[in-house]
């Protein structure tokens, strides 16, 4: 079996072709899907990747998030099914509510692009089995809205379930609270995170590290297995 | 027609870099005696019909669900006449 993973285009949306390439470079197929589609096309997990969309008007996901694909997306991933924000994408499910907190204009202002180094604060997700617990990786990352932020109260739980899924190393490229550049919801099918995963898959492309890889690896390996 | 003002503020735990680089140029500038700026949104809703309480209910829906982000923002709605 071949697992089949959708990869939603948003007007404004940027990543999507590489999101499908790292889809394909993995092992899978990639589905595109359409912010307009109301049918998942029977996809077994959906990637929501970095870009624009609907140019953040108003906030950055804020409207990408009433899109009528998110209805559908929202409905399968509280049924388990496997997806992952990147970037735009982790703006647009914390503005859906499938993850908690919000995220921020970067503290310095100015856009990030750069290598970062992260490390994998678990595997216990459907986006990250096929890392070590701890395991240090290092993908580009390119945003200006990029801190995130959230209570007090949500930030305790979010640690204590063990939720927080990536924290920044060495440097903290945007002001994010405690650190944290990626997070999960409690069943771990849901993952959002800033940095680009799908940037980092092939040797011969951008810094010629393929730390993403696992990603998708991680998805497929749960897909085929299930 | 009436107009309905809708003003968004980040909560005032949240820190808001935007406004503090607005409160640090402004001595520059020549404007003294500002202490601390906080930038916000705001939203001039021409209503159709009279703004009764139904049409106050749904504005107040709008905003929380759409207009600010209440995880980070606060909103306020007015009535202008």
């Amino acid at each position: 079996m071949t697992a089949r993973i959708g990869v939603v285009t948003f007007p404004g949306t940027l990543d999507d072709r590489d999101t499908q390439r790292a889809i394909s470079i993995a092992g899978a197929e990639a589905v595109p899907l359409w912010h307009r589609d109301k049918d998942l096309k029977q996809v077994d997990a959906v990637v929501l990747p970095g870009g624009f969309s609907y140019g953040d008007y108003l906030r950055a996901g804020a409207i990408s998030r009433f899109s009528p694909v998110m209805g559908a997306i929202v409905e399968q991933a509280n049924g388990g099914m496997p997806v992952l924000g990147i970037c735009n994408g982790f703006q647009v499910l914390c503005e859906a509510h499938l993850l908690p907190g919000a995220m921020l204009r970067n503290t310095g202002l100015h856009f990030v692009c750069r290598d970062q180094k992260l490390r994998v604060e678990t595997s216990a997700t459907a986006w990250t089995a096929d890392y070590a617990a701890g395991e240090e990786i290092s993908i580009p990352l390119k945003n200006i809205d990029g801190r995130y932020t959230a209570d007090e109260r949500t930030l305790d739980e979010l640690e204590s379930e063990g939720r927080v899924v990536f924290r920044y190393q060495e440097l903290n490229p945007n002001g994010s609270l405690r650190d944290i550049a990626g997070i999960s919801n409690a069943a771990g099918n849901v993952v959002g995170l800033m940095p680009h995963p799908e940037h980092a898959v092939e040797p011969l492309i951008g810094t010629g590290r393929t730390d993403g890889l696992a990603f998708f690896t991680s998805v497929i390996k749960k897909l085929v297995t299930a | 027609m009436a107009r309905v003002v809708v003003d968004v503020m980040l909560k005032p735990e949240i820190l808001d870099p935007q406004g503090q680089a607005v409160q640090r140029a402004l001595p520059r500038l020549g404007f003294a005696g500002i202490s601390d700026v906080r930038q916000g949104k705001r939203f001039e809703l021409e209503v159709e019909g009279p703004v009764d309480d139904a049409a106050l209910a749904r504005i107040r829906e709008m905003a929380e669900t759409f207009l600010a982000n209440t995880v980070i923002e606060d909103f306020d709605v007015k009535v202008e006449s």
